[in-house]
């Protein structure tokens, strides 16, 4: 991949999606983990509720979440005006939005990677390590998140290669700015719309799938690293 | 001192469910075996005693200290009640070293617990060599010395074992059950230890507490119940017989056989074991179906041991077989014969008889023994 291969506006579109997905996976992972170790070890009214909430991004069009975050986060929303007012951020049509919306997006990815990770650890050395001393919060740091930790890469790999892709919830809530908000899948379907951009669609098409294809191998890589690096225990 | 435990807990609805009703009493310190067949609720004691279960009703108290009073509201959580587990699967963590695992519990001791130091207790267990390793590594001999390193180490009050070599084959716990005997005599530390192998019972336990089915059906030293003929769980072993506490008095290889000392008084000829130094305590199971009877002193016989004793009780052992409760001198003898036998001999309380054991039915040096 070079600057003579690709137009400046098209490489700054693949740059711009690595970012949104790298800060997006940056915003999502902890609230992941949170909301993973609620649903998977929590017992609280509610629990099903959350559960539902969590995974509602797999199953409502991502054009209409963009359309909630609009209502949430706009200048004139709820969320947005306090942001405006109080610190001066503005979310919609910036870089941030679109990988707040990223984010949403692939939130339930992180979480089933997460949970899967967790329900890997035997309660049982959780249990060992509280008669050798060690409290609720010490005990997840040292025995439960190292343990799932095949899990939580997982899930960070698979949400940054599928936040690489995200159309519906970005162009709705960011729009479609080059060099702003203007990621691969709307710059490639910019491409497609202007006439003669046919070349350039097929270029980022290409790119899309390249780097598809090696955050699947990098996913692979880790898992087997860490299943190694864990004595084969999780994951 | 002693370590006092009353459980009720219930699992699962109606009739169906299991129920646990437990109370005893363990002197501390010392081993106490809660000794049962698999699912008569022994690894669930344990597990309210560690705090890993919380029992509908009960209280435990060590020393007078009550770390579960249900009706007071009283729940010490597990990381505060000082109780070191060895699981039966060992529950190392996969994702540190041997070292750190060992260390885990010892950086977590509270500052002013005493008790052996690091490296006393790797070379108690004889895992220097391991220390670098993953426990994925580890046979399974060598992971259950870990682990029971990893619990004396986090200078607990009490240590619980629940069935620590029910997971190793029969070689790897002929391993490790000297290591069990060493890190009893070194921790110096109460000992509540889970098991449903007799010979476990016979090499560390100075106390047994027997449940059945949820309920505790007896408890006291293990040598006074070993001559019980009412309790099923432990006469209706092969293996039963008298379990006696005795000490290596000397060496005869000429005869090929090591003479020991009755605690009760008396001698007993048993196998050559030159490798137990004269003066070592040790314990003997006499097994009832190794213990022949005469009502006169017979001459020229094979049989070493050959001990003047008094019948005490006569009790059918099912429709085939009668137990025969013997007392010689100060030492409770049991003996297993045919109906038939009993006719013959015209056994009955108060008769005098000579008990006769071969030297070579007993076994002071391989498991069915260990040091006291």
């Amino acid at each position: 991949m070079t600057d003579a291969w690709l137009a400046p506006e098209e490489w700054s579109a693949v740059r711009l999606s690595l970012e949104v997905a790298a800060r997006s996976v940056a915003v999502s992972l902890a609230p992941a983990v949170l909301a993973a170790v609620l649903l998977s070890r929590g017992r609280f009214p509610g629990r099903t509720l959350l559960d539902a909430l969590v995974h509602l991004p797999l199953v409502v069009p991502p054009v209409v979440v963009g359309w909630g975050l609009l209502m949430l986060f706009g200048v004139r929303g709820p969320v947005g005006s306090l942001l405006n007012d109080w610190f001066g951020v503005r979310l919609v049509f910036t870089t941030e939005g679109a990988a707040l919306a990223t984010a949403v997006m692939s939130f339930p990815l992180i979480v089933r990677a997460v949970r899967l990770g967790l329900d890997g650890v035997d309660p049982g050395l959780e249990a060992a390590a509280g008669t050798l001393g060690a409290g609720r919060l010490d005990r997840f740091f040292v025995v439960t998140l190292p343990l799932m930790s095949p899990g939580i890469l997982a899930g960070a790999v698979t949400a940054f290669a599928a936040g690489l892709g995200e159309f519906g919830a970005v162009i709705t809530f960011a729009s479609n700015i080059p060099g702003e908000t203007q990621t691969l899948p709307l710059a490639i379907y910019s491409a497609t719309q202007t006439p003669g951009g046919e070349a350039a669609a097929g270029r980022l098409a290409l790119v899309s799938f390249g780097l598809a294809v090696s955050g699947l191998l990098l996913a692979e890589l880790i898992a087997r690293r860490m299943g190694r690096l864990l004595g084969r225990g999780a994951g | 001192m002693a370590l006092e435990v009353a459980l009720r807990h219930r699992f699962g609805r109606g009739g169906d469910g299991f129920a646990l009703d437990a109370a005893f009493v363990a002197p501390t310190p010392g081993v106490t075996a809660l000794f049962g067949p698999s699912g008569c609720g022994k690894s669930t004691v344990l597990a309210a005693v560690a705090g890993l279960l919380r029992p509908r009703e009960g209280r435990v108290a060590l020393d007078g200290d009550a770390v579960l009073d249900t009706a007071r509201g009283v729940f010490v959580p597990p990381e505060r009640r000082r109780c070191g587990v060895v699981f039966q699967d060992g529950r190392l963590f996969p994702h540190l070293s041997v070292e750190a695992n060992l260390r885990f519990g010892l950086r977590r001791a509270p500052r002013g617990a005493e008790g052996p130091g690091f490296d006393t207790v790797v070379a108690l267990l004889g895992v220097g060599h391991l220390l670098a390793r993953r426990p994925a590594g580890l046979s399974g001999g060598e992971k259950q010395r870990v682990a029971l390193g990893r619990a004396l180490l986090s200078r607990p009050r009490l240590l619980l074992m629940d069935e620590p070599l029910a997971a190793l084959d029969a070689a790897r716990r002929v391993e490790v059950l000297p290591f069990l005997a060493r890190l009893r005599d070194a921790a110096g530390l109460p000992i509540l230890y889970v098991t449903h192998a007799l010979d476990e019972v016979d090499a560390l336990a100075d106390s047994l507490v027997l449940l059945e089915a949820g309920r505790v059906v007896a408890e006291g030293p293990v040598e006074a119940l070993s001559v019980r003929t009412d309790l099923p769980v432990l006469s209706g072993r092969r293996d039963a017989g008298a379990l006696l506490a005795c000490e290596v008095l000397a060496h005869d290889p000429v005869r090929g056989l090591t003479r020991l000392t009755l605690a009760g008084g008396g001698e007993l000829l048993a196998p050559l074991r030159p490798n137990l130094p004269p003066g070592r305590r040790l314990r003997v199971r006499v097994r009832a179906r190794d213990v022949a009877l005469a009502t006169q002193a017979p001459e020229a016989t094979s049989i070493s041991n050959i001990v003047p004793s008094t019948v005490t009780g006569v009790e059918a052992a099912g429709s085939a077989e009668v137990f025969v409760s013997l007392m010689a001198g100060q030492t409770p003898l049991l003996s297993r014969v045919s109906p038939d036998a009993v006719a013959r001999l015209g056994l009955r309380p108060g008769l005098p008889v000579f008990a006769m054991v071969k030297a070579i039915a007993l076994d002071p040096a391989g498991t069915g023994a260990g040091s006291l």
